[in-house]
């Protein structure tokens, strides 16, 4: 069951993220160079329903709070965070949207994903070294959620309750989604004739 | 042919939210490792052995969390693994629905044209390096933009939160060197 579950999701998934957008790297490099944010206005409007029904369904015991899964929090993910931002810049591509993107037939998205795999596997050759460097040092206890979710086997950074929290922040998220401008240089940045 | 914000964002959303409600949040980096193990498995199969109550490897990385990566790679029809597969069918779909990519933008996109001409080379070592870039970046940060920005902030996890600042911290004003023009 959870296999064909895996088929519809990732379907919609890949078909949703060429339906926005999503592979297309001139929209993400426009989204990150400021002058066009239709991009991040969908994602952020997408985290905020996200959250809204995925806690709100938890208030409502609608939805099983077992199948969060909260990531760890340690220096690294910031380190890595930042070094993914430049690559991600660069190509418009992330690990996501460049298999979408090669799929949809974007040829540049295919050598994404070569070096992709290399950079995994250069990962795990250097996990050892990497481990011995701070870099795994936990911040605010590591697995943590930012309220304390009721039920669920992680902490909260704080004691405020966790699924209220998810549904006011899940609107915040949507009304920045709203407030945000399309382009946040207030110009067009023109392109030069050929 | 791009969807609209809302509609766009609605749609997206609701996907983030089926999958937590039906199985466990979307993520997609981790795959990319368990490809290259069940590659690096199939030419040397010490890499990834059985033991009496699961899997471990040769490889730290693969053997960590009771061999959790070292066993979906000795089992490639897992949830994770499949859900990328049918990424790949559902991306390929809506772009044959839709006309495809047009001919012009499938190995340089417009703005990187707009700003560094229009070599197919230069573009695929680019983003060749990148992609090396990014996956050690995701693999270090134990995530990626799937994972950790959009399930983990929709999660009200920290480490969403953290992984976005660092992400958008180093993205924006790289792509505000980078694409001046267009």
């Amino acid at each position: 069951m959870t296999l064909i579950l895996a088929l519809v999701i990732g379907a919609a998934f890949g078909a949703v993220l060429d339906r926005i957008g999503a592979t297309n790297p001139d929209l993400i490099g426009k989204m990150l160079n400021l002058t066009n944010l239709n991009l991040a206005k969908t994602i952020l409007l997408a985290i905020g329903i996200g959250s809204m029904l995925m806690f709100g369904g938890q208030m409502l015991g609608l939805v099983d709070v077992a199948h969060m899964s909260v990531k760890s929090a340690y220096v690294g993910v910031f380190v890595g965070g930042a070094l993914l931002g430049v690559g991600w810049a660069v190509s418009g591509y992330c690990p996501g949207t460049g298999i979408a993107a090669a799929a949809a037939g974007r040829k540049d998205a295919l050598f994404f994903i070569a070096g992709g795999l290399l950079g995994a596997a250069a990962y795990m050759a250097t996990y050892t070294s990497v481990k011995a460097t701070g870099l795994m040092e936990k911040i605010g206890g590591g697995k943590v959620t930012l309220g304390t979710v009721p039920g669920a086997k992680y902490d909260g950074l704080t004691a405020v309750s966790g699924d209220i929290l998810g549904v006011i922040l899940g609107i915040v998220i949507i009304l920045v989604a709203y407030s945000l401008p399309e382009n946040m240089r207030g110009k067009t940045v023109i392109v030069a004739a050929e | 042919m791009t969807l609209n914000w809302k509609t766009g964002g609605l749609a997206l959303g609701l996907v983030f939210f089926l999958a937590v409600l039906l199985v466990k949040p979307i993520g997609v980096s981790t795959q990319f490792v368990i490809l290259d193990s069940i590659v690096w498995n199939a030419v040397d199969s010490e890499v990834i052995t059985k033991t009496a109550d699961g899997y471990t490897s040769s490889n730290a990385y693969l053997a960590k969390s009771n061999g959790k990566y070292a066993k979906n790679a000795a089992n490639p029809l897992n949830y994770s693994f499949l859900f990328v597969v049918a990424m790949v069918i559902g991306a390929a779909g809506s772009s044959f629905l839709r006309g495809g990519v047009a001919k012009t933008d499938r190995s340089v996109p417009e703005l990187w044209r707009a700003n560094f001409g229009d070599s197919p080379v230069r573009r695929y070592i680019a983003t060749f390096i990148a992609g090396f870039v990014v996956l050690y970046g995701a693999r270090l940060a134990g995530g990626c933009t799937s994972g950790h920005m959009m399930s983990g902030m929709m999660q009200t996890s920290l480490s969403g939160y953290i992984f976005a600042l660092g992400a958008f911290g180093a993205a924006i004003p790289t792509a505000m060197i980078l694409f001046k023009r267009g």
